[in-house]
């Protein structure tokens, strides 16, 4: 092992939904762990952790991918946004808004990846149109609502997100 | 309830429930963090069959950040008996057939646990898991469930004297008869898979033992809190008034969280005896081994009609795979054989029943219960009488349907509960007309037409479901106005991402004359409410939600009476509004709840208000005395890649008839999610084992969910025709979306393959086979 | 599901990754971890050294490089799916990057990550075979470039040594007049292929196949070039010509599995690169006469 730089423990810093955040973190602890266990931040959930169901996406520097496929070590200074990070205890964004009013989500487990992905995806594509919302679904699994009413939900926010520009 | 001032049932609300989901507040089992939690790590045996002849665990103990681990013995010390109770408790089932908390001697299929390690995290407990040493003998495996019937095959465990762990027969008329004098028989050999359940969230579950209360207090994303309450009392043997069960917000059930398990009994049993909270969260790898799927029936059916295609009879077998244990009972294969003639008159009914034990993970029933499959096997079958006859697909089904004229119409097959089946309203002639209407049914032919000059091979299917939904024998519900104005209701139903509190909210607001914000649901909590069974058969609207309406009248009935000896005006002048009881039309004249609901809770040494009783609050255990049979009709467009045997879905139009709808934005997004749970059970979902009952699917890159790219814009509609089973004239919702998905999408991948004469007989339909079957039409021709 | 325990390093430099390498026993490397952070989570790999190459940024790049494409091997997936030169120079590479997997695993994904876990069915190994990349491979030893044929040696298997590193990849692109077509045949969007097909042709002055490349993935262990069909279809653009070529994929050995077996992934092959093939043509036939 080499001797100095790196060890079995990480002292990680990281802005997290904004704020800064320092912790310390095992080798082998993934970013989905140490957001949840570690910084309190529940909101993003494991739903496989083997990269496939997409609940545990966040956004790394502003790009989607899945906390259980990246180490904590390995986000020492990024910019991580949560779900929590959406709207914090304020009013709900548009696209939160969109889901609920759109009856988006069912159990909610999945929702925080989904959020995040489509997050991502308007702020790409301010104008992504259903086959675009549906590729870039792809990558989450919901087992209750089948989908239809996350699209609906994505394309009302396009729409409410349109109105507002 | 015409008097009431503010409709609530029936609008389109938003959930009470997403707020907080929204943010990342929710509070999932996973979340909970207490001070000196342990977690736990099962050690599953990768045998399907196997003796367990040593467990050394010494190497696990000297694992950093190990503090125990415990077998089948040791755990023993903290129960009355370490084999879990049967879940439908039965005369008619032999003896000793339950999973073990921990198995002792005997593993009896791959993912069986047989040791626990307690540890200071999750990663630690992996640790210490993969270094306990067990020694397994390896034993003969049964794979099949088809071979659970020869008498060669292997004993599925030691113990059991049979394979088959009972066999029964439902039926009536005479069969005999009517088929020796059919003008036609068909008979069709259909083998059906449906997988896991997979809730995005799997099981788990916290326990904390306070040892100075003697009190355990238990979160666990369950399906049934209080049959969770009552097993973990019994099998610690502590009092059940020392344990409550908490349902945090749940991530989804489908049927894998209706059963108590093993695991919570072992996790509840660890942290009493370890006297600190224990913690154990499924992960995906062992719901893929451990939790119930529904997984094989193999039927051999025929049918007998004349020669108009009018059903005359269907008979035949079917073997149904148990698994190796059977921890609730024999519900699944029960309702798959009494589905069968579903939607139809059928004169003549007998079918005999294998239900098989192998050596994989037992099994239960996941949303739709059985009824895919019974449906599936009737909807195949006149699919294939239609085709011989050359009559229409839609007409051979109208010529057989139960009309709305025969409603109720009284089934001469018993449910579970001993009841006569009695479709109890409906109108499935129109409910199918409607769709053949949207899909434009009448002018497919030429649009197949029209595709077929371009090379493409596309079909349409059809295919009716009916489910009883709102089982009993009851579901409780109190609704309680404080003085503070806020108005709780507690029930047992429990919410596992229906929107159950959104729909026995607006329920309950409506019958009290209040605003969605002033109610707060509390479910699957046992210090909430006494009594509750859960959730399970598209039950909860009907049952918890007919115990809200009449609990919440009679705390409406008592309001009125108080406010009316305040008022001096009869009763039946007084109505609810906004958190008053107010004189109709004079709302000047009115008292506040708030006032009523303190003189209620009693002022010492004073009276209270006559003939009321204490507390502004009422509870109820409404019993259905029948099941409300909801029904759907789907029809769908396919194209079938010849080349690939790919399916891909163009159009889908579902309509449902759920009775009276309490929030129809919730009953769509219910559909939605039950179609497409059928939709994976047609095409995708497949939980594959090898000849030796190892499990092959066991990632999600391997057994396949359905996603946003493989799923059309789905049309649905509504029928409401209300049910006189219950005050609130619903039916169910939750199931029927998933009935008749594997039909319809059959049907029209039969048709799209018509010129080859390919006749889809297993489910999920597999792209390799379909390729097999065009292949043996063009070396037949 | 969580992985067992490792001693993690982050090199800034190639040449600090290839001394952790030579030094450690037990190591692998990890790039964008979208393989190997799921067999870490199963424990289906247990390394008790992790060689992190994300913090290396001299391993990202795409650029022309003497009329060739490099690309780096930690180069993320989605910056090859948007990368202007790509879809110019190398658009067979753009069409079986929109193939991989999803947005949120595009994101992280390397294209040597992919390389070098070398599933049998997925697209970039198969896209390296079709246009003969050179694959660059450096150790504290040496560096030396391979071919992917001779990087691929087997099932999920490279010919890397254990203190080996892939750095990046050398792509000759073919003349702007080519015809390209990546199909594939998967189960859903985003998923693995079962079987996939690369077909590039370039015409000559009479519109007939001058040249051509015939890949398969999904159908061996490793993606497989075709030369005897890549041969037939010399001097063809008929047809009989596309299906005599096609069809000699029925006489290849193929993987078979419960889910998948062997003659269903030739059918595949047959029917895909038919496909590929017919596609590839109409490009080169649309080009050309833009030209």
């Amino acid at each position: 092992m080499t001797p100095g730089t790196t060890s079995n423990q990480h002292a990680i810093e990281l802005v997290v939904n904004d704020k800064p955040r320092a912790v310390t973190v095992e080798s082998r602890t993934t970013l989905a762990d140490c957001l949840r266990s570690q910084l309190g931040l529940t909101g993003t959930h494991l739903g496989c952790e083997h990269g496939v169901c997409g609940a545990c996406t966040v956004l790394v520097d502003g790009r989607t991918a899945r906390g259980c496929l990246m180490l904590a070590a390995q986000a020492d200074g990024c910019r991580i946004t949560t779900v929590e990070g959406l709207s914090g205890d304020g009013e709900l964004a548009p696209l939160q808004q969109a889901f609920w009013n759109c009856h988006g989500l069912q159990c909610g487990y999945c929702t925080p990846g989904i959020l995040m992905t489509l997050t991502e995806l308007l702020a790409d594509d301010p104008r992504a149109d259903e086959n675009a919302i549906r590729l870039a679904l792809s990558g989450h699994l919901c087992r209750c609502t089948g989908y239809q009413n996350i699209v609906a939900a994505a394309l009302a926010a396009v729409e409410c997100l349109r109105g507002n520009a | 309830m015409n008097d009431t001032p503010t409709r609530q049932v029936g609008e389109r609300i938003r959930r009470i429930e997403d707020p907080a989901l929204l943010r990342g507040a929710g509070r999932f089992v996973g979340d909970i963090e207490l001070p000196g939690m342990l977690h736990a790590a099962f050690v599953r045996s990768p045998y399907a069959h196997a003796l367990v002849t040593h467990i050394d665990v010494t190497d696990a103990l000297a694992t950093p950040g190990v503090v125990a681990v415990m077998a089948a013995r040791d755990i023993a010390r903290g129960l009355t008996t370490l084999r879990m109770p049967l879940g439908f408790p039965t005369t008619t089932l032999p003896p000793n057939i339950t999973p073990f908390v921990l198995t002792p001697e005997e593993v009896c299929f791959a993912g069986e646990a047989v040791a626990l390690v307690l540890a200071t995290s999750r990663y630690t407990a992996e640790d210490g898991a993969g270094v306990v040493a067990v020694d397994y003998e390896p034993l003969p495996v049964l794979a099949d469930c088809r071979d659970a019937l020869k008498a060669d095959a292997p004993k599925v465990r030691r113990e059991s004297s049979d394979n088959v762990l009972c066999t029964f027969n439902v039926g009536y008329g005479d069969c005999a008869g009517a088929f020796a004098g059919a003008a036609h028989v068909f008979g069709e050999q259909l083998h059906q898979h449906r997988g896991g359940a997979h809730p995005m969230e799997g099981r788990g579950i916290v326990a904390n033992y306070d040892k100075f209360a003697g009190s355990l207090s238990v979160w666990s994303s369950t399906q049934m809190s209080h049959e969770l309450q009552f097993t973990v009392a019994a099998m610690l043997g502590i009092a059940e008034q020392s344990v409550r069960v908490v349902a945090p917000d749940v991530g989804g059930g489908f049927g894998a969280k209706f059963l108590v398990y093993p695991e919570e009994i072992a996790i509840a049993a660890a942290a009493r005896l370890h006297a600190c909270p224990v913690k154990w969260i499924e992960d995906r790898a062992e719901h893929f081994v451990s939790a119930i799927q529904e997984r094989d029936q193999h039927w051999d059916v025929e049918i007998a009609v004349d020669g108009d295609g009018l059903i005359l009879g269907v008979r035949g077998r079917m073997i149904h795979d148990q698994g190796a244990y059977t921890p609730q009972g024999i519900n699944c294969p029960y309702n798959a054989a009494t589905a069968v003639t579903g939607s139809y008159v059928v004169p003549n009914y007998n079918l005999d029943v294998f239900v098989a034990q192998t050596n994989k993970v037992f099994t239960i029933p996941v949303r739709g219960a059985g009824y895919p499959e019974g449906t599936f096997v009737m909807e195949r079958l006149l699919d294939r009488a239609a085709h011989e006859l050359g009559i229409d697909r839609a007409l051979i089904r109208e010529r057989n349907l139960v009309t709305a004229a025969k409603m109720p119409y009284v089934k001469p097959l018993k449910n579970r509960a001993g009841h006569a089946i009695t479709l109890d309203s409906g109108d499935y002639p129109a409910c199918q007309a409607k769709v053949l209407d949207v899909i434009d049914y009448a002018g497919f032919a030429e649009r197949k037409k029209a595709a077929r000059a371009q090379g493409r091979h596309i079909g349409i299917g059809m295919a009716h479901g009916v489910k009883g939904t709102g089982r009993g024998p009851f579901e409780s519900a109190s609704v309680k106005v404080s003085p503070s104005g806020r108005i709780t209701v507690s029930t047992g139903a429990m919410a596992m991402g229906q929107g159950i509190s959104t729909a026995l909210a607006q329920i309950a607001a409506e019958a009290l004359g209040a605003t969605m914000d002033s109610i707060d649901v509390i479910a699957g909590d046992t210090a909430a409410i006494s009594m509750g069974i859960g959730g399970f058969a598209s039950r909860q609207t009907l049952t918890a939600g007919s115990s809200v309406l009449l609990a919440a009248r009679k705390v409406n009935d008592k309001a009125r009476k108080v406010a009316s000896q305040m008022l001096e005006v009869s009763a039946d002048d007084l109505v609810l509004r906004d958190g008053n009881v107010e004189v109709r039309g004079v709302p000047e004249m009115s008292v506040p709840l708030t006032r009523i609901a303190r003189l209620l809770r009693g002022i010492p040494g004073y009276d209270l208000p006559r003939g009321v009783g204490a507390g502004l609050e009422a509870t109820a255990h409404w019993e259905p005395d029948a099941m409300a049979y909801a029904n759907a009709f789907h029809a769908c467009e396919v194209e079938v890649d010849v080349e690939t045997g790919g399916v891909t879905l163009l159009r889908y139009v579902a309509i449902q008839d759920s009775g009276r709808l309490v929030n129809p934005l919730i009953v769509e997004g219910q559909v939605h999610g039950g179609i497409v749970h059928g939709i994976g059970n047609a095409l995708f979902e497949y939980m594959r084992y090898d000849e030796n009952a190892q499990p092959i699917s066991t990632t999600f890159a391997d057994y396949l969910l359905p996603t946003s790219t493989e799923i059309p814009h789905l049309e649905v509609l509504f029928m409401e025709s209300p049910s006189a089973t219950n005050p609130l004239g619903v039916k169910g919702v939750g199931e029927v979306g998933t009935i008749p998905v594997t039909s319809a999408i059959a049907s029209a991948v039969d048709d799209a393959l018509s010129e080859y004469g390919v006749r889809i007989r297993a489910v999920p339909i597999d792209p390799v086979r379909v390729v097999e079957m065009i292949d043996a039409a063009q070396v037949g021709t | 599901m969580k992985p067992s325990p490792f001693v993690l390093h982050t090199p800034r430099s190639v040449a600090q990754a290839l001394d952790l390498l030579a030094g450690s026993d037990n190591a692998r490397v990890l790039a964008g971890g979208q393989s190997l952070m799921p067999m870490l989570n199963m424990r289906l790999a247990a390394p008790d050294v992790l060689v992190d190459i994300n913090r290396i940024e001299a391993l990202a790049y795409i650029r022309e490089e003497q009329g060739e494409i490099a690309i780096g091997a930690m180069t993320r997936q989605r910056d090859v799916e948007f990368s202007a030169l790509v879809a110019d120079r190398l658009p067979l590479m753009k069409e079986a990057i929109l193939q991989v997997g999803h947005r949120q695993t595009r994101n992280r994904g390397t294209l040597g990550g992919s390389l070098c876990h070398l599933d049998p069915s997925a697209e970039m190994p198969s896209v390296m075979m079709a246009m003969d990349a050179t694959l660059h491979v450096q150790s504290a030893r040496g560096h030396r470039t391979l071919s992917m044929a001779q990087f691929a040696e087997g099932m999920m298997t490279t010919a890397l040594a254990p203190d080996e590193i892939l750095t990046g990849v050398r792509i000759r692109p073919w003349a702007s007049a080519h015809g390209w077509c990546f199909v594939e045949f998967a189960r859903r969007h985003g998923d693995f292929a079962v079987v996939s097909a690369a077909a590039m042709v370039e015409l000559d002055r009479q519109g007939l196949i001058a040249h051509a490349s015939l890949t398969l993935g999904g159908l061996a262990a490793t993606p497989l070039r075709n030369p005897a069909a890549e041969q037939a279809l010399i001097g063809r653009s008929d047809e009989a010509g596309f299906d005599q070529a096609a069809a000699l994929v029925q006489q290849c050995d193929a993987l078979d599995d419960p889910a998948f077996p062997s003659w269903y992934r030739r059918r595949l092959a047959t029917r895909l690169l038919r496909r590929a093939i017919g596609s590839a043509f109409q490009r080169a036939n649309a080009r050309g006469a833009n030209a």
